[in-house]
């Protein structure tokens, strides 16, 4: 996984509440078995006037000059700035997967589903939760300003803006750590193996059904 | 601290591995339930860092997003699934099961279906299990006094890798529904009615208890559809006490226990109830003698109307967010502000997905198209089974034959037009009257216009051409 540490970022404003992981990539595109090549479809509902299918050829595709995302201003984007309950709906690492790929690292607004939150730590990504009325006006200077940037910091857990505002923002310490060392949690967690057999075999006495073998036959 | 628990700390406690330091867990997954979408580059990952499954047996797999639903289609097993790109991905998971010795329900063994339905049916899900799916509405299995959860991913090849997950406790939210629900309101009401409420984000961070009389006179197919939606309620786990309703579903199911074990098991089930006086963080209590059949209007689960009610105006948004998400809604569904629910013509009618299609779901839709027809204006109404047993079980009733007399399509189980990733979908600017759980733009096909209601509700609208209240149709 990518480390995580600081970011100078080119902010695209994205001015939508519960932003769902259909929107962010839809269904037709997890039919993939790999995971890469889906930059090219985030958002693709928004992005494109014509329904979009895997394998196509995107530089035909005709695009909706009015979406955000494909304002010349933000070319280049790597933070997203949005409303409230973002990420919502499926459970898809597609969703993060997707807007990696795309170039962002940084998703910033109100409040985050659960379950894509958990998936962008994963992928090197930053969800930063900042309350609404500072997410209100930093949606009120970057509509208004040309090339609004904004800088992060992982380690202090900051957001400072051009005018040199800095915003605190909370994050676990584990999901921290692992962020800004790019470490591999599957690795982590197997230096816990004892403890996992530990309890393995304490549950086998106190819950035995748990432990059927599935490949007899029923 | 007080020692009175809820169901959900229990729960955890029995699962929890080690605590780190940072505040986080380790917790132990009991079954893990794989398909064909969010599993193949977990499985790819597990291969290029040489590792294998920690426990084999926890886990258990079925393809169900991708496959075809039409008769003949499904005739030729996955030679049937036309579009190349979904064919590799079923057959990938048919290649992956092989290769790690992963128990699989394959596309036309009877056992196959929509996972959420396959596991508590095959008693492959039991009381007091922590389980996990790479998809979010595992929160379904919570129905049975489950501690169940979607995961992205990297955490279906953590739990492949690891049997565990890092978790963080969530905090516990309540949900009281007391009362007798009107004849005619079912479980999917109830669920709708509930998110109307609290919103998408109602429940984010929380693990959500539903509880009271309306849950407690629920069958368990009922509750499974209440929780399914949890996640529509932005929590990620949703779930019933256990009881006897519990006890005697799961009792006989083919992988459930027998004999001592499962005297063993029952002990331990009974305990699997929050104490009277545990404490909630969140509360919330509804009065359900007032809840009526729903119908969701717009783009976004929590906007839902009793059928009796106009799609709201701009003036019942309560703030300028809501605005601008239902002018966007409008837009986007077709509709006008305040007009009747009965003015939309459907196109489309669907009957199925994992919050719908259990053999309770079936019997209810098929009570209400008895001897009637579906309207000539809608151009397809289809019923979508949840499994091959659920299948087999609504032939052996007759139900195929009352829905295909009254011209529905009876058809093969899998996910269908819940969100169209196989063949059937809508098209742009179609309505349809959808028992599944999403109703999200471009959801049901690019354009394609959802709106959410019951099995009971769907089928009244397909012979209606309309929405009508199932109450008195
Ligand atoms: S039926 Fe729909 S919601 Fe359920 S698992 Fe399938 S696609 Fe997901």
């Amino acid at each position: 996984m990518k480390a995580y540490t600081t970011q100078d970022g080119l902010v695209c404003p994205l001015d939508r509440s519960n932003v769902d992981t259909d929107q962010i990539i839809p269904k037709q595109f997890l039919k993939s078995i790999k995971r890469t090549g889906f930059g090219v479809n985030l958002f693709d509902e928004w992005r494109y006037l014509d329904e979009g299918y895997p394998g196509q050829d995107h530089a035909q595709r005709p695009i909706n000059p009015d979406f955000v995302l494909n304002l010349p201003e933000y070319a280049g984007a790597t933070i997203l700035l949005a409303r409230k309950n973002f990420g919502c709906g499926s459970s898809r690492e597609h969703a993060p997967w997707a807007l990696e790929e795309y170039g962002f690292r940084t998703v910033i607004a109100p409040s985050f589903a659960d379950i894509f939150y958990n998936n962008s730590f994963k992928n090197g990504m930053l969800p930063i939760e900042l309350p609404e009325e500072i997410v209100a006006q930093l949606f009120m200077e970057a509509e208004n300003s040309h090339g609004y940037r904004l800088t992060t910091d992982l380690e202090a857990q900051t957001v400072t803006t051009p005018s040199g505002q800095v915003f605190h923002f909370e994050v676990d310490p584990f999901r921290k750590h692992c962020l800004l060392n790019g470490l591999d949690d599957i690795g982590l967690t197997l230096e816990d193996a004892d403890s996992i057999e530990a309890f393995e075999s304490k549950a086998k006495q106190n819950r035995p059904w748990i432990f059927r073998d599935l490949t007899e036959a029923s | 601290m007080s020692n009175k628990q809820t169901l959900y700390d229990k729960l955890w406690a029995h699962h929890e591995v080690k605590k780190r330091d940072d505040g986080s867990s380790l917790i132990y997954i009991d079954r893990h339930l794989l398909h064909e979408v969010t599993s193949p580059q977990a499985f790819e990952g597990l291969k290029l860092a040489k590792r294998v499954p920690w426990r084999l047996s926890a886990n258990i797999a079925t393809p169900d997003h991708n496959v075809p639903t039409s008769i003949r289609e499904r005739a030729e097993g996955i030679a049937g699934i036309k579009d190349p790109v979904s064919r590799i991905q079923v057959q990938t998971l048919d290649a992956n099961c092989n290769e790690f010795g992963v128990t699989e329900f394959k596309i036309n063994d009877v056992r196959q279906g929509i996972v959420h339905v396959v596991g508590p049916e095959q008693g492959l899900v039991l009381p007091g299990m922590t389980v996990v799916c790479g998809d979010s509405h595992t929160a379904t299995h919570g129905a049975l006094g489950c501690l169940a959860h979607g995961i992205g991913t990297s955490e279906v090849e953590h739990v492949l890798a690891t049997q565990c997950l890092v978790q963080k406790k969530m905090k516990n939210m309540q949900i009281r529904v007391e009362g007798k629900l009107a004849v005619g309101v079912s479980a999917k009401d109830v669920v709708l009615a509930i998110i109307a409420q609290i919103g998408t984000a109602g429940g984010t961070g929380h693990a959500i208890e539903f509880a009271g009389s309306v849950f407690e006179d629920m069958s368990m197919e009922g509750r499974m559809t209440v929780c399914n939606m949890a996640i529509e309620a932005g929590a990620r786990v949703g779930m019933v006490a256990v009881d006897q309703t519990t006890i005697d579903y799961v009792s006989g199911r083919p992988y459930a226990p027998t004999g001592d074990i499962l005297d063993q098991a029952i002990d331990y089930w009974r305990t699997l109830v929050s104490d009277p006086g545990a404490r909630f963080d969140t509360l919330i209590e509804i009065d359900g003698s007032t809840i009526e059949p729903q119908v969701s209007w717009g783009t976004s689960p929590e906007m839902v109307i009793p059928v009796s009610a106009n799609v709201p105006t701009l003036d019942d948004a309560q703030n300028d967010v809501q605005k601008s998400g239902f002018t966007r809604a409008y837009e986007y569904m077709g509709l006008t502000p305040g007009q009747g629910l009965d003015e939309i013509v459907l196109d489309r009618v669907f009957i199925g997905s994992c919050t719908n299609s259990r053999i309770e779901d079936l019997r209810e839709a098929a009570g209400v198209i008895k001897g009637r027809k579906v309207a000539s204006s809608v151009k397809e109404a289809i019923v979508v089974p949840g499994s091959g047993q659920v299948k087999a079980q609504a032939e052996s009733e007759g139900l195929d034959k009352l829905f295909s007399e009254a011209g529905f399509e009876w058809r093969e189980p899998g996910c269908s037009m819940c969100l169209a990733m196989n063949a059937d979908k809508l098209e742009p600017g179609e309505h349809c009257a959808s028992t599944s759980n999403r109703n999200f733009e471009g959801r049901q096909g690019n354009g394609g216009r959802t709106h959410l209601v019951s099995p009971a509700m769907a089928a009244a609208a397909a012979i209606a051409g309309h929405f009508v209240d199932v109450r008195s149709f």
